[in-house]
């Protein structure tokens, strides 16, 4: 293969204005997805360990519970069963619809062990000096305890939203016309790679930013020690 | 009969505890403790550690849930089914070691937010209720700063305003200066001193014995869960009629 040939595999100008509408299509449903997705998986999170503060054993069983099994659970296969099994018992889910509930079942989990973290690293003071002034439990927890947590854990919740973005490339597998499937199309109809490098640019570009914000939050940290 | 219903008018007491008992597992901490505390009045407890000072303090606004036995604050049973703790709470400060003021928050917003959360005050009213409280204890240019950005004995300050501008019936306070440098004890004992003036009824937990000769009405001591003596402060510092009591302040004076 002399490197024309290359270039033209992987770097072609013709391809990629001839595919370049079709990703931009794909490139939209991915941003859709991650701002339907990540709001949701996180405020599940936040129901999952605000509930877990309550500390109501038999809640807190179903909750450990919960959070083990779809934490256990490649997201992949959580994400076929959810999309392939309900239509057995006689539901019709859209693709689109499949993403979200397989992704609140397996982000809210991590979202949650990470809300978790943070309510626990706020100490019982906090706790005491809010309710002696007459504060009830749900007060406590929202203007005292849980803005100091999230701050606490910000660089976790950044993290995981980074991860939660790239896993929005797995709904590809059903046929979900996001980034990935746009790509993975493209490069099959035209028997040529240069949309995946272009959809590989894409999504460098559009996580990048959200990385080097992560690595500002880590340094910060470290230097609060 | 005529002096007894003045009696119940007059000097009902703000704090009046009976009995009171509090267990952790199978160990009693609290054993019967009665303890009756007069409007304006300001009473030190003094006692070894783990002789249940701060669970005794605790318990009095169900930081601590007792386990038997009558606590009465202005009236109120504190302990009665159905009671609405949060409402009791308002009217009992409590100021820890610790300060543990609201680091995310500014001093003002430490002040003012059970005023609007708890208290229901609508927010411009609880900003000058809060500033009144910040400029009793002598932060009223301190408004702005975080906890963050203030000395040991200016975030106690902010923390008893805190108490204060929920105007409660009693304050409560546990070893306010203990986590204080030497250099800071003295603004918020000032502060304790000027409470005391206006009139505030207060229970302090501290060993300030300097203080506590000065301004307190009453000194208790505690040991193992039971209150052995109390009495005005000349009396327990100078003349304790307990072997105990006067151990535990030979000790303590000596320290001082
Ligand atoms: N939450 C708790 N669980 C179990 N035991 C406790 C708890 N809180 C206090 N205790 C025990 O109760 C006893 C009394 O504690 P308390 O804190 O009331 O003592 P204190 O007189 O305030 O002591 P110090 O002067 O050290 O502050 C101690 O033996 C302590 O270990
Ligand atoms: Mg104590």
């Amino acid at each position: 293969m002399t490197l024309s040939d290359i270039l033209a595999l992987f770097f072609n100008p013709e391809i990629a204005a001839k595919t370049s509408g079709f990703l931009v299509d794909g490139l939209w449903m991915t941003l859709l997805l991650c701002l339907v997705v990540i709001p949701v998986g996180a405020l599940g999170g936040l129901a999952v360990a605000v509930l877990a503060a309550l500390n109501r054993r038999w809640l807190n069983v179903l909750l450990v519970i919960y959070v083990d099994v779809f934490r256990a659970l490649p997201p992949l296969v959580l994400l076929v069963f959810v999309y392939n099994v309900p239509p057995f018992a006689g539901y019709r889910i859209s693709e689109f619809e499949a993403v979200v509930i397989a992704f609140l079942l397996n982000t809210s989990s991590y979202y949650g062990e990470i809300f978790r973290a943070g309510i626990e690293s706020i100490g019982r003071g906090q706790w005491e000096a809010a309710r002696s002034t007459g504060l009830g439990w749900w007060q406590t927890m929202g203007w005292v305890v849980l803005p100091q947590a999230v701050r606490n854990v910000l660089p976790d919740l950044v993290s995981n939203t980074l991860e939660v973005a790239k896993l929005t490339s797995i709904a590809s597998v059903i046929a979900l016309h996001e980034l990935m499937f746009a790509a993975r199309s493209a490069q099959q109809l035209t028997f040529n790679y240069t949309p995946l490098m272009l959809a590989t640019l894409i999504y460098f570009v559009l996580l990048w930013p959200v990385v080097h914000l992560l690595s500002r939050l880590e340094h910060r940290r470290i230097a609060a020690g | 009969m005529l002096a007894a219903s003045g009696m119940t008018t007059e000097s009902r007491p703000i704090l009046d505890v009976r009995g009171l008992r509090k267990s952790f597992g199978s160990t009693e901490v609290l054993k019967g403790i009665d303890f009756r505390l007069a409007p304006r009045e300001l009473a030190f407890i003094i006692g070894p550690s783990g002789s249940g000072k701060s669970t005794f303090l605790r318990c009095c606004n169900r930081l601590e849930e007792p386990s038997g036995g009558s606590i009465h604050v202005d009236g109120t049973d504190i302990m009665a089914p159905g009671v609405d703790i949060n409402a009791v709470r308002r009217h009992i400060g409590m100021v820890f070691q610790s300060f543990n003021l609201y680091p995310h928050m500014t001093a003002l917003g430490n002040v003012t937010l059970a005023l609007r959360l708890a208290a229901h005050i609508p927010r411009a009213e609880a900003v000058d209720l809060g500033r009144t409280a910040l400029a009793r204890v002598g932060l009223a240019d301190k408004e702005r700063a975080y906890p963050g950005e203030l000395s040991g004995g200016q975030q106690q300050r902010v923390a008893i305003a805190r108490a204060l501008a929920l105007e409660p019936r009693i304050v409560l306070f546990d070893e306010p200066t203990s986590a204080l440098d030497p250099e800071l004890v003295g603004s918020v004992l000032q502060v304790m001193r000027d409470l005391r003036e206006a009139g505030m009824t207060m229970l302090v937990v501290s060993h300030e014995l300097q203080f506590a000769r000065a301004a307190a009405d009453r000194v208790v001591f505690m040991e193992g869960g039971v209150i052995v003596e109390e009495g005005p402060p000349a009396q327990i510092f100078g003349d304790p009629q307990h072997a105990r009591t006067r151990e535990f302040v030979a000790r303590i004076d000596g320290h001082h």
